[in-house]
């Protein structure tokens, strides 16, 4: 896609410890590199306690407001399916979405005190639909473990989102691997195939079928 | 992810505002700096340990680190502070007094509003204290005026010779953006200057000072009025005008492109000649600030008819949605209380999808006492704290009757003991309180229930580091901010000396369960002060030695559910089935696994398990091993 002139809004969302945050800095510095002015908020506290995670990146010529206004995602990156759906009301009517199709069960519900969705992206499909938003998904984890470690799945996410921003793929890449190389050379070339792969799953129109958490 | 220490004087980074706070602070010369840990204020003092020729240290509360600051400032070097909104109800005793008295070199106290409440006990708008102490308040929208205006504070507290408060948000604090970066500069050093009747505070001192103090509040309100932190972002509509400052000042603009803002970069003395200017040249003002209405009490109260509460909400963050529906509530449209831009969209999370909670984690040492305090509720009061263990209070433990702040647990436990009757009568009370909250505010307390005989039963919960902010160091961990030994409380010392008898001071490894269960059993029905000291650490630091894996044996497992009540977040339910008793009686079963990926081998599961299904998950591995 190209640069636009407007405000590029940017909602990812997930559990505590997925790798959340790492992602939208990433995209932030990306951003940044490609000449936008750039802002980066979430509200962690307790989340990093196994909670609800959001992140709120906004880019373009000029950011005010650190976060998204109600219903003006443009794009919507979601970690678990059930947060995926949760957050699906912030995204704009003709919107994007890119969904994990993991299903991660809190302890309140596995102590039997709520019910976890029997088909999360089946409703957020359903929801999402009538205002023309459109959903892919892909299993990033079963993606991640395939390539050798649970921890790429932040990285295969990047890639999945990385053709529905304003923004260039290869840009995205290459600082990713940049900042692997800087910081875990070992796993640079690991990061880049775990791009490419989340790149390449969400091109097929086919979902996953939902993957269960262990 | 900035190698920060290294950005280049005159390059753009993207930084959080507590990251652009640190730099200015460490550009602005700074040689001492304090904080104890508080969301959201914690990563500036963090990151502020990461530069050079600073001391910056972990004070043990914010008033003790308030006070290190002051003291270096009036030793001549520029010293600085940083809390979250509470900490300052701690340090006030500091402020208020030094605040008349003044400052040598400059100080400038960093105070961070948890505005929404994402991580704490109330919403406390830090702007009261620059009224109640005559000082003046910075209030800077972004990471990029967080930067400037910090060195802004730094200049002023040396004009005016009085702390600076720069009154942040979790908006600021926690937003990365680009900021532009400088030099650090070498402010001379002051050295002290020798003068009792200014810095000792004897009555007639300060009766002295009072007079100046006068004058001081006079020339900040001129300074106010002249300040560049304050700016007019120009707007052809007319019909209405905002004051407002922090992010709520940004989100304004965006909301409201076409509104002229006076935008207010110090909130305390306020500028109210360029406020008068101002509101002639608009039909109406409101005023937009977060959270309380101050600058619209003292704008009605100088005979300004402004709007403010009346329009936005008095809690929570003045977002640009918040805003476009309260303006839309004041023009009479229609629509307004449908709140979201785009018809047919539903913002914020669906209320549909389950709450997902924060948790303590998998193998956290907090875990067992809840389970244990669980098991024993009806016979005990439960007094808490302030930490991850505040978590106790919810599902499945319950354990948890009071928390109100930083080492209430062991007095408010005093209290409830000393005035328990009726069905409370014969229930013993327990102080739950973490090793880091104890240090902080919780010795005092302590001290007062041994001196004053009281029973109760003091739980300590040492995890050797503050877990709930991220994991920073203390007098409990043996290490300083950088990593560095550093000497080590001996809790069962210190609380001996204060007069806890020995034998009622016991250290118990929380992992074994049965163990901490018959101490804490015993221990509330012994008429005195007890302390019970559990001694693994947080599973998140280094020092936590994770052990192989456990799994449940699916078919010894009963379905009995014991183990999904110690709340361990590795312990999941892999069926549900609904089983018929002799006597004709249903009972729901919920039979459990162990995520393997999570489990810790903590072993604190293996004895909730009555028919001993949970086992190492490779044979070979001893289910009881050694710990550290």
């Amino acid at each position: 896609m190209t640069t636009t002139d407007r405000v590029t809004n940017v909602l990812l969302c997930g559990i505590g410890g997925q790798g959340v945050l790492t992602a939208a800095e990433l995209l932030a510095r990306a951003a940044i590199a490609a000449g936008h002015d750039a802002k980066k908020t979430e509200v962690a506290g307790m989340a990093q306690r196994g909670g609800v995670v959001t992140s709120h990146l906004r880019f373009g010529p000029r950011v005010l407001a650190p976060a998204i206004p109600d219903g003006e995602a443009d794009v919507l990156i979601g970690f678990e399916a059930a947060e995926s759906l949760r957050w699906v009301g912030q995204v704009r009517p003709g919107g994007q979405i890119v969904a994990n199709a993991l299903r991660v069960k809190p302890p309140v519900v596995h102590q039997g005190l709520f019910q976890y969705p029997d088909d999360p992206i089946g409703a957020l499909r359903a929801k999402a639909a009538p205002n023309g938003v459109s959903v892919r998904t892909l299993d990033a984890r079963a993606i991640a473990n395939e390539l050798g470690t649970v921890r790429l799945i932040n990285t295969v996410m990047l890639g999945a989102v990385s053709d529905l921003l304003p923004l260039s793929a290869e840009a995205l890449r290459s600082l990713v691997v940049d900042v692997f190389r800087a910081r875990k050379p070992a796993l640079a070339d690991l990061n880049g195939q775990a791009f490419d792969a989340g790149r390449a799953a969400v091109s097929d129109a086919a979902d996953p079928a939902p993957a269960e958490a262990v | 992810m900035n190698a920060l220490t290294e950005i280049q004087a005159g390059s753009r980074a993207l930084l959080s505002g507590n990251e652009a706070v640190a730099r200015a602070v460490w550009e602005a010369g700074v040689k001492v700096a304090s904080a104890y840990p508080g969301t959201p204020s914690t990563e500036i003092l963090e990151t502020l340990a990461r530069y050079p020729d600073l001391d910056a240290q972990w004070g043990v509360n914010e008033k003790v680190s308030l006070e290190v600051a002051i003291g270096a400032s009036l030793a001549g070097a520029r010293s600085f502070c940083a809390m979250k909104h509470v900490g300052m109800n701690v340090a006030a005793d500091a402020l208020m007094s030094q605040a008349l008295a003044g400052v040598n070199a400059g100080l400038v106290i960093a105070i961070a509003d948890d505005v929404g409440l994402s991580s704490s006990q109330n919403e406390q708008d830090s702007r009261y204290w620059g009224r109640f102490a005559h000082l003046p308040i910075l209030e800077p929208a972004d990471a990029q005026e967080a930067y400037t205006f910090t060195l802004a504070a730094y200049a002023l507290s040396e004009q005016f010779s009085c702390p600076v408060i720069l009154r942040m948000t979790t908006r600021v604090c926690h937003v990365k953006a680009v900021v532009e970066v400088g030099e650090r500069l070498t402010p001379d050093h002051k050295g002290f200057i020798r003068d009792a009747r200014r810095w000792v505070m004897l009555p007639s001192n300060a009766k002295a000072m009072l007079p100046r103090q006068d004058a001081r509040d006079a020339a900040l309100s001129a300074e106010s009025d002249a300040t560049p932190l304050t700016t007019v972002l120009d707007g052809a509509d007319r019909a209405l005008g905002l004051i407002a400052s922090g992010p709520a000042a940004l989100s304004a603009r965006e909301a409201l492109p076409d509104v002229p803002i006076l935008k207010l970069g110090q909130t305390w003395p306020l500028p109210m000649e360029r406020i008068r200017a101002f509101a002639s040249g608009v039909d109406r003002v409101l005023v937009v600030e977060e959270t309380e209405p101050l600058v619209e009490h003292d704008l009605k109260a100088a005979g300004l008819d402004v709007m403010g509460k009346d329009v936005l909400p008095r809690h929570g963050e003045l977002s640009v949605s918040v805003l476009r529906s309260a303006i839309a509530r004041l023009n009479g449209e229609a629509a307004a209380d449908a709140g979201p831009a785009s018809p047919g969209v539903i913002s914020g999370p669906d209320p549909d999808v389950f709450p997902r909670p924060p948790t303590m984690c998998p193998g956290c040492p907090h875990l067992s006492p809840f389970y244990c305090l669980s098991k024993l509720r009806r016979a005990v009061l439960i007094a808490g704290d302030i930490g991850c263990y505040t978590l106790g209070a919810g599902h499945p433990w319950q354990a948890m009757d009071t928390c109100t702040c930083m080492g209430a647990s062991i007095t408010m436990a005093h209290g409830l003991a000393a005035a328990k009757a009726g069905e409370d009568e014969k229930k013993g009370v327990v102080a739950v309180i973490g090793d880091s909250t104890f240090l902080h505010m919780g010795m005092q307390g302590l001290l007062n229930l041994v001196y004053n005989r009281a029973n109760v039963t003091v739980m300590l919960l040492d995890n050797r580091t503050v877990a709930m902010t991220g994991g920073q160091e203390h007098p409990g961990t043996g290490f300083g901010i950088h990593g560095e030994d550093a000497p080590r409380v001996d809790y069962v010392a210190l609380v001996q000396a204060m007069g806890v008898k020995p034998e009622r001071v016991h250290t118990v490894d929380p992992y074994a369960l049965p163990d901490l269960f018959k101490v804490i059993r015993t221990e509330v029905q012994v008429p005195e002060v007890s302390v019970i000291i559990t001694n693994q650490p947080c599973v998140l630091t280094d020092r936590h030695v994770p052990h192989p894996a456990l799994k449940v044996v699916e078919e010894d497992c009963t379905g009995c559910g014991g183990c999904i009540t110690i709340g361990c977040p590795a312990i999941e339910v892999s069926r549900r089935e609904t089983a018929t008793t002799n006597s004709g009686k249903t009972r729901e079963l919920a039979f459990a696994r162990i995520d393997s990926a999570f489990c810790t081998g903590c072993n604190a599961c293996v004895e909730t398990c009555a028919p001993n299904a949970i086992v190492p998950l490779n044979p070979a591995d001893h289910p009881r091993l050694e710990r550290v």
